[in-house]
């Protein structure tokens, strides 16, 4: 019943200066999945992503895409082959070209030859391409805002124009850390909303501490704890798991040890 | 009437008309400058070609280099020992027989040609910019990490230039040069030939600029000076565009050094050295980083300002370049063009504000050290 | 002779050091890049120099001596003012902008040479160094290390001691490291961030005065004498890693003696060519320096 995976990572350990933030991590991602990723502060969630994008090299463990070109093992990639591959990555804050237009940063995002000679020839943006970029606008809801300075755009607008550039990047496996994090409660909805309309195209990470956003969504929850798997399973296994529980309800250290 | 002044389409056309308006000036600029004048004008104007260089680098890219002094010399090298060599008509260069040199040495064989000179002259200085941003921009060296190795650049250049006297002419450089395609180099009509040539490179040079700005490589290039490793989450490679716009840069620059030498009759290391790069900068600075009208503009007047004060009060000059380098980044980040901008709109009607008062380049661009 | 190249190396570097040591403390604490820190080294000289004449003119000529220990703590402090007075009127608005910092404080740096000019004139002027330290200790034949380098050794140890003591073992220094590490959160713990910056600012100008009085020693000074040095004394903080007194050390005893070496084996210009290739492949190995701290940000 198992289809093959998209993405997996074996045993991946990542150290910063002797500190483990992930040791021996496991995580395989079926096509077309929502999977999130909870867990207290520091249980190295961000840093799972990290790997995946390139950002962060492991030190040890295996993460492999199975791209519909063969598998590539991308720990030894540099981040733009990664990107190139079909891995897009949404920061926790939002992370778009302050002194760009809103639609130029959505032309770059959507730019799919991505060369210096490429660029160099491109002036105009093709027909299709305006369209492309409308209709993105429109689904982001920042229509009105095309022609001004990203920089100026409201928090909550930074973090969905970059979802905006994200889908426009059209990457096979799209990783988001805390897209609601500092949003509105009407904003997270819309975000929820636009979250909806992404993952029925692909497979989708999504690091997230609000428990109540997650609920929303019926998927495949895992959850870390030390840089280590806790526990994998839905929504509601996961809130019957007593270990869990004890991670963040805070209980006593060895009582976590021997549960 | 106002708004009519301001919607998009008239403003363009009054850019238009502004670019030829000043292009028109340029061009009679013959017909009402006296010969002193004219090549002073023709000088600033090759200045401004190496503004123009910079402003792409820093202005749009982020990446302050303070070694295009290298790159300007190594273009003017190039055109001196052209010259040097017309003016020999065969023989050794003068420096050459002094310093005991009996056979011409083979880099110099080719600079006998024009054509190969000025190839030359633009090539060896991109060249050297694809080494250097190679072996830089590629392992993320950049920020004031890369300034500095420029400036080093600016060091061992200059005393490797006076090191070999025997190759170079040492302190005094090349100097001495007659003629230029068998004419002389100092009839009229050479130097009003000279100077249009300028004003035809000048322009060739912004409109090049321009393009590259309005391309999506130019976007690409101001996305990596707002988010350099943002952009490799984009599937760009920041390394292949740094190093592209670095190696166009310094080829300006070595087209304006080429200019330069047929205007001055002479190059030597210390006008490569580290002042006259650093001072190339603030011509960016003043005029407007992030804006290619501001660069020309910023290296005429400060050139002409240089030349009207330094040689009557060489102090004052110092104290004035000086403080201009405080107020230029201290409180007008923004060079001329931005506070044009800024006090423009005091002139318009609201709406046309909108989102053009100020240059972002002012933080970003000093965001990743 | 290798020994006396050794020792050229060794004495190369400490200039170097003593140079670097502010500048890497300002660019760590607070993305400075002081352009005008040779001018201090100028600032340092040149006070080194009036001193000397203040000793020739106003004091018996057997106590002319001793004029070089108070031309030190001159140096400093002068040095140390100058800075401080710098930091409160300019600095301060550049923060965390590196490449403005540069441009400005070169500024700063072209009006004190002008300032210096004006005063003392454009031509070099000498210092008569101590008679003290005229000669020097005999190795063996061939091989003399004159007083005057080995004095300028002892006393850049003196001062990597007292910088080692004082951000590593006391209390303005330990807050002074609180700040580089994270400013806001040293701000919330009640550190006046502000008084920090401008102490520290204000000694590493000090230390670049010590060099300048050291290097009165060696050599004529002019108005234009630190831009000699600032660009090797960058080359060391980029070498070296910014912000670690370890990497500071490391990175001027490896341009010090390389250059030394190298000039020695070929000519002076080569040398520093070699010097640069060599800085630029040790990059593509380790990109941030020697010493530098690993830490998750990456912008």
């Amino acid at each position: 019943m198992t289809k093959p995976s998209i993405l997996s990572c074996e045993k991946v350990t990542v150290a910063f200066d002797g500190f483990k933030a992930v040791q021996g991590m496991d995580l395989a991602l079926q096509p077309g999945e929502l999977r999130f990723l909870i867990g207290p502060n520091g249980a190295g969630k961000t840093t799972m992503l990290d790997v995946v994008c390139g950002k962060v090299k492991p030190v040890s463990g295996k993460v492999t895409f199975h791209a519909k070109s063969g598998s590539i093992d991308i720990t030894k990639r540099k981040e733009h082959k990664i990107a190139e591959l079909g891995i897009g990555r949404k920061f926790q804050t939002p992370s778009i070209f302050a002194g760009l237009t809103v639609e130029e940063n959505l032309e770059i995002a959507m730019s799919q030859n991505r060369g210096v000679w490429a660029a160099l020839r491109t002036t105009a943006m093709k027909k299709a391409e305006r369209e492309r970029i409308d209709a993105e606008l429109s689904l982001i809801g920042l229509g009105d805002q095309r022609a001004l300075r990203a920089g100026r755009l409201s928090h909550g607008q930074k973090q969905w124009l970059e979802i905006g550039m994200m889908l426009l990047q059209e990457p096979e496996i799209l990783l988001l850390d805390e897209p609601v994090a500092g949003m509105t409660d009407k904003e997270t909805e819309k975000t929820g909303e636009l979250l909806q309309e992404i993952v029925r195209k692909r497979t989708v990470v999504v690091v997230e501490h609000d428990m109540a956003f997650v609920r929303n969504f019926a998927s495949k929850v895992t959850v870390m704890h030390e840089g280590k798997l806790l526990k994998e399973g839905t929504m509601d296994e996961v809130q019957r798991d007593d270990r869990v529980a004890e991670v963040y309800l805070g209980r006593r250290r060895d009582v976590d040890a021997v549960g | 009437m106002l708004q009519a002044l301001t919607a998009p389409r008239t403003r363009k056309l009054w850019l238009l008309l502004g670019y030829a308006a000043a292009a028109a000036a340029l061009f009679s600029a013959p017909l009402y400058l006296s010969d002193f004048r004219l090549n002073l004008l023709a000088k600033f104007l090759a200045f401004a070609i190496v503004a123009l260089g910079l402003d792409l680098i820093w202005g749009y890219t982020g990446i302050l280099s303070l070694g295009h002094g290298v790159f300007f010399g190594l273009g003017a090298y190039a055109m001196g020992m052209h010259l040097k060599l017309a003016a020999a008509g065969g023989r050794l260069p003068d420096f050459m027989d002094w310093s005991g040199v009996t056979k011409l040495p083979w880099f110099w064989a080719p600079f006998e040609s024009f054509g190969v000179a000025v190839l030359l002259g633009i090539l060896i200085p991109a060249a050297l910019a694809l080494f250097l941003g190679f072996f830089t921009f590629r392992n993320r060296i950049r920020g004031v990490y890369f300034t500095i190795l420029t400036q080093a650049l600016v060091i061992i250049t200059v005393t490797l230039f006076i090191g070999q006297q025997a190759y170079t002419g040492g302190t005094n450089g090349l100097t001495g040069f007659t003629k230029l395609f068998g004419q002389g180099l100092k009839t009229d009509g050479m130097k009003t030939g000279l100077y249009l040539a300028t004003v035809i490179v000048l322009i060739g040079a912004f409109v090049l600029c321009r393009y590259l700005v309005k391309s999506r490589f130019g976007k690409v290039l101001r996305a990596i000076r707002d988010g350099e490793n943002r952009v490799r989450f984009l599937g760009f490679d920041p390394a292949m565009y740094q190093m592209a716009a670095f190696a166009i840069s310094a080829a300006l620059a070595g087209i304006a050094g080429m200019l330069f030498v047929l205007h001055v009759g002479i190059i030597s290391p210390s006008m490569m050295a580290i002042v006259p790069s650093i001072e190339m900068i603030l011509w960016v600075a003043i005029g407007g980083r992030g804006a290619l009208v501001g660069a020309v503009i910023g290296a005429v007047a400060l050139n002409y300002a240089k030349s009207s004060l330094s040689e009557s009060y060489p102090e004052i000059w110092t104290f004035f370049l000086g403080g201009l380098f405080i107020v230029a980044t201290v409180f007008l980040p923004g060079g001329i063009v931005g506070l044009a901008k800024q006090i423009g709109p005091l002139f318009r009607r609201k709406e046309a504000v909108h989102d053009q008062a100020l240059n972002p380049v002012l933080r970003e661009s000093n965001r990743s050290v | 002779m290798w020994l006396t190249q050794l020792f050229n190396g060794l004495s190369v570097s400490s200039i170097l050091l003593l140079i670097a040591l502010g500048l890497s403390i300002t660019f760590g604490l607070m993305k400075i890049i002081n352009m005008a820190h040779g001018e201090f080294i100028m600032i340092g000289s040149y006070a080194a120099y009036v001193t000397q004449n203040v000793f020739k003119s106003a004091l018996p000529k057997s106590a002319f001596d001793a004029y070089f220990p108070v031309a030190i703590v001159v140096s400093f402090a002068v040095a140390f003012a100058i800075g401080y007075l710098l930091e409160a009127t300019l600095i301060r608005f550049l923060y965390g902008r590196p490449l403005d910092s540069l441009l400005a404080t070169w500024g700063v740096g072209l009006v004190l040479q002008q300032v210096a000019r004006s005063i003392f004139g454009a031509p070099n002027v000498a210092v008569t160094s101590p008679s003290w330290l005229d000669g020097g200790m005999r190795i063996m034949d061939g091989v003399v290390f004159p007083y005057k380098r080995l004095f300028i050794i002892g006393l850049v140890l003196v001062c990597l001691l007292a910088m080692y003591l004082y951000i590593y073992r006391s209390g303005p220094g330990r807050r002074m490291r609180a700040v580089m590490q994270n400013r806001e959160m040293a701000a919330c713990l009640g550190i006046s961030t502000r008084r920090v910056d401008g102490m520290t600012f204000a000694i590493g100008s000090g230390i670049a005065g010590i060099a300048g009085c050291a290097l009165s020693l060696i050599g004529a000074i002019g108005p234009t004498i630190g831009t000699n040095y600032i660009v090797d004394a960058f080359m060391v903080v980029v070498l070296g890693g910014v912000g670690k007194l370890v990497g500071t050390v490391a990175g001027a005893l490896g341009i010090g003696m390389f250059n030394t070496l190298f000039e020695w084996w070929s000519t002076a210009s080569l040398g520093k060519v070699f010097v640069f290739v060599l800085i630029v492949a040790f990059l593509q190995w380790r990109t941030m320096g020697l010493f530098a701290v690993k830490t998750r940000s990456l912008d």
